[in-house]
């Protein structure tokens, strides 16, 4: 049985993007927000650190210093109007947020406290500066809470532990999307005149990652089958300090607060690799000099982590600014970092790459920027493009509450003046058939051998540090794993909280992600920001200072570029 | 680092209504590494040995409060509960007092309803102006720890009064009233306060303290709903 709904505008997703927009929307038309999660479990809730604005309450600061660090951080394949736009609107951003309810962390006169982070610095980079406001190590948690606690006050309309499995047109325009009601297995088509995506990244396609098993870019993926393309999808953030072999963040904010790295012989290495910030450098530079130093025999005991430091700050400051993180330690490592050093590694973080959207959160397309009539993306499913090559630490909090607002603004001017497109009957017989073919497949292969296999090889091949030659075997592994996904197994044949048929769809959303990422990375022969090819590991601004566009095409990936938008940034040698 | 991997007994509390209409036990043996965590082992069930079993989980490592269960007779979050803590042998059932709908995921949105009950959001009517308003550190201090709530519900399908009544709003519902009453910048304390003086409101407490035991994220709840009665006792606010 299929349940039909039709609304003005219907947002996908509830982590802070989506619940932002909601909130922009949902006083304007009537509006619906789905999540395959209770809203307050999106992973929003897991950043830590903090949300750069340049408000100058502790040092003095600039939008403008803002915008020149993002656009560096991102090795200069950031859009800059996009960029000067965030770091303008940061400021307003962090005092809703405040006007709204948030705990943030207190200066002795009252004010928003802030503090350093990774690439954010004084003056195009005289000396890091402190600029990200900050609750505790549970920014995200509070950003996440008090947008939630809004949509309450105004009454939005959610529908949780729905999982959105495709998007409706007509003709050239969003018209809808069909999803999976997890607690029932039935299939609703929601009719609407404007769609939102703020699904998220998709890091659970690496093996070690920070991201929750539910970050699957179901999204990207979407929006990919319907003929959209991928834009930047090469780049992903590794974090550098990821809990060994779990993965799990420590935020940024250990170092901001002067915690040092050290390598197996302890060695503050990152003196040799950014002399003038250091251990603050954007953070795949020090992925990249965490893999270096392993790779030269100095990671700790000859083994794949390194140090992350804390013993010599004040217990006091540990235990006010970055308490979380600690406890992580404690429980997950049985490690007492106030007298312990915490084994790190690089972690798969952050998707720079996503759904290509101009800076009203429209999802656009082709080298043209054609806009889709209806469609929007926010957040990090989205590519706007502020993150460009490499994110820096805080600018993804800000990206949602920024990026979410203007598309949620957007959707709702526009949904209130355009008429509800046609949906035919019979809209979501493809989400049915997809879905019943793998409930009935009779094959030998088990879903979670497929994805372990996906995260191994992909954070092997893709991760840090890439090859042509790794990853032409690694598109060779992906076709492989395609087939066996073909014959994979749902062991639940139920309708109730089938999360066993909900975990085999996410995986195949996952593959399409995948194969964009590689086929994109495999052209890009060059280095910037977080894509490292060892093979080419120079930027060539001559060549390839441009976006990709990764489009679906029968049997693979096909790859077209469009122009980075540039501003008063020149692209220079990107030194810390 | 732990080497090598230990055996691990899962008892399962199960329940399917596509099935029947018995909750019933099921036991696995699974390999695991000591520092795994409980969800690790409950993942290597469902993917490898029997795909129906139903738990909700997301983020792995306790912050976003969907795996809360019990846990050897104790409500915790299955992430935040290691192997080598209760290896040989671990009893895993749904928290208590919400409707079971699929083996350890049970209905929310009761709990949801006394959350929303304390109106949590932050009330004040005046014009900020365009900077933020003025908060000491102190001021900041005060509700600190109630802000660190994840809406796990360990804490409130802990609580033996929860159990029994199903008008009382539960110690979570009160600490986010908490959050707001002694925040500062608030001023619907008394909305609040009216609504928790009521017959199902804070005044149900016992004093058990099985929420403050069963917190993840370690907030001190009976303290939290000790100031809340105080509050509204002394009508200090």
């Amino acid at each position: 049985m299929t349940v039909e709904h039709t609304y003005d505008a219907v947002v996908v997703g509830a982590g802070g993007a989506g619940l932002r927009a909601a909130i922009e929307a949902s006083g304007q038309v009537r509006t619906a927000v789905i999540s395959k999660l209770y809203p307050t479990r999106s992973h929003t809730g897991a950043a830590q650190g903090g949300m750069c604005a340049a408000l100058g309450n502790v040092e003095e600061d600039s939008p403008e210093w803002h915008t020149f660090d993002t656009v560096k951080g991102g090795d200069y394949l950031v859009d800059q109007p996009a960029a000067e736009i965030m770091c303008r609107e940061a400021v307003d951003a962090v005092i809703e947020l405040e006007h709204w309810g948030l705990p943030f962390n207190r200066t002795p006169d009252g004010k928003i406290d802030q503090r350093r982070f990774g690439g954010h610095t004084r003056n195009h980079g005289e000396a890091p500066v402190k600029r990200a406001c900050y609750a505790a190590d549970r920014t995200g948690h509070m950003i996440l809470q008090t947008l939630y606690q809004q949509c309450i006050k105004r009454d939005v309309r959610f529908f949780n532990e729905f999982c959105v499995v495709d998007m409706l047109v007509d003709g050239d325009r969003a018209a809808g999307v069909v999803a999976y009601e997890l607690a029932t297995g039935e299939l609703h088509v929601f009719r609407s005149k404007a769609v939102l995506f703020a699904t998220g990244g998709y890091g659970k396609m690496f093996k070690v990652s920070s991201n929750a098993h539910t970050l699957t870019g179901d999204g990207p993926a979407v929006c990919y089958r319907a003929g959209i393309p991928l834009q930047d999808m090469e780049f992903f953030q590794f974090h550098p300090t990821g809990i060994y072999k779990m993965g799990i963040l420590i935020s940024e904010a250990v170092r901001g607060e002067g915690g040092i790295l050290l390598n197996g012989e302890g060695e503050r290495f990152m003196e040799r690799y950014a002399p003038t910030i250091k251990d603050l450098a954007p953070r795949d530079m020090v992925s990249r000099a965490i893999y270096q130093e392993v790779k030269e025999g100095r990671g700790v005991d000859g083994k794949d982590y390194v140090y992350l430091d804390v013993r010599h700050l004040d217990p006091e400051v540990i235990e006010t600014k970055i308490p979380d993180v600690t406890e992580f330690a404690r429980i997950y490592l049985g490690v007492e970092p106030t007298t312990e050093p915490v084994p790190i590694q690089p972690t798969a973080h952050y998707a720079m790459g996503g759904i290509p959207t101009d800076t009203d959160g429209r999802v656009v397309t082709g080298e043209n920027e054609r806009v889709i009539e209806g469609l929007y993306a926010a957040g990090e499913c989205a590519c706007v493009s502020v993150h460009g090559a490499n994110r820096l630490g805080t600018n993804s909090l800000l990206d949602i509450m920024v990026f979410g607002k203007r598309g949620g603004r957007h959707m709702a001017e526009y949904a209130a003046g355009a008429a509800q497109p046609a949906v035919e009957t019979g809209a979501e017989k493809a989400a049915a058939g997809d879905l019943q073919r793998l409930l009935s497949a009779s094959g030998s292969e088990n879903v979670a051998d497929i994805r372990d296999r996906l995260q191994d090889t992909m954070f092997d091949l893709a991760g840090v540090v890439r090859t042509a030659q790794g990853l032409e075997k690694l598109q060779q592994e992906l076709g492989a794993l395609r087939e066996r996904y073909g014959k994979a197994v749902v062991g639940d044949k139920g309708r109730m909280y089938n999360t066993d048929v909900m975990e085999a769809w996410e995986l195949g959303a996952l593959l399409d992600c995948a194969d964009t990422l590689v086929a994109a990375a495999l052209a890009r022969d060059e280095s910037r920001g977080g894509h490292f090819r060892d093979d080419h590991p120079l930027r060539d601004d001559a060549s390839w200072l441009k976006h990709s566009l990764a489009y679906r095409q029968d049997g693979g990936v096909r790859l077209e570029y469009k122009p980075v938008k540039m501003g008063p940034y020149v692209p220079m040698e990107r030194k810390y | 680092m732990a080497e090598g991997t230990v055996p691990l007994t899962i008892r399962i509390r199960r329940f399917n209504p596509e099935a029947g209409p018995d909750p019933w036990w099921d036991e696995f043996t699974v390999r695991m590494e000591p520092s795994d965590r409980v969800l690790d082992a409950l993942h290597e069930v469902k993917w490898r040995h029997d795909g129906t079993l139903a738990l909700r989980r997301s983020c792995a490592h306790g912050i976003c409060g969907s795996d809360a269960m019990l846990i050897n007779g104790t409500n915790a979050l299955a992430c935040k509960v290691l192997v080598k803590q209760v290896a040989p042998k671990v009893t895993v059932e749904p928290i208590r007092g919400l409707p079971v709908l699929k083996d350890l995921i049970v209905d929310m949105e009761p709990f949801f309803k006394g959350y929303e009950k304390m109106l949590p959001y932050l009330i004040n009517d005046q014009d900020p102006g365009d900077r933020e308003r003025r908060q000491s550190p102190e001021q900041r201090e005060a509700f600190d720890d109630t802000t660190k709530c994840i809406l796990c519900a360990a804490c409130t399908t802990s609580c033996p009064i929860y159990w029994s009544d199903d008008a009382y709003v539960g110690p979570a519902a009160i600490v986010n009233a908490h959050r707001f009453i002694f925040d500062s910048r608030d001023e619907g304390a008394r909305q609040r306060l009216d609504v928790l003086g009521e017959k199902s409101g804070v005044f149900r407490c016992r004093t058990t303290f099985n929420c403050t035991e069963a917190c993840p994220r370690d907030i001190k709840v009976t303290k939290a709903i000790q100031e809340v009665k105080r509050a509204i006792m002394f009508d200090r606010l």
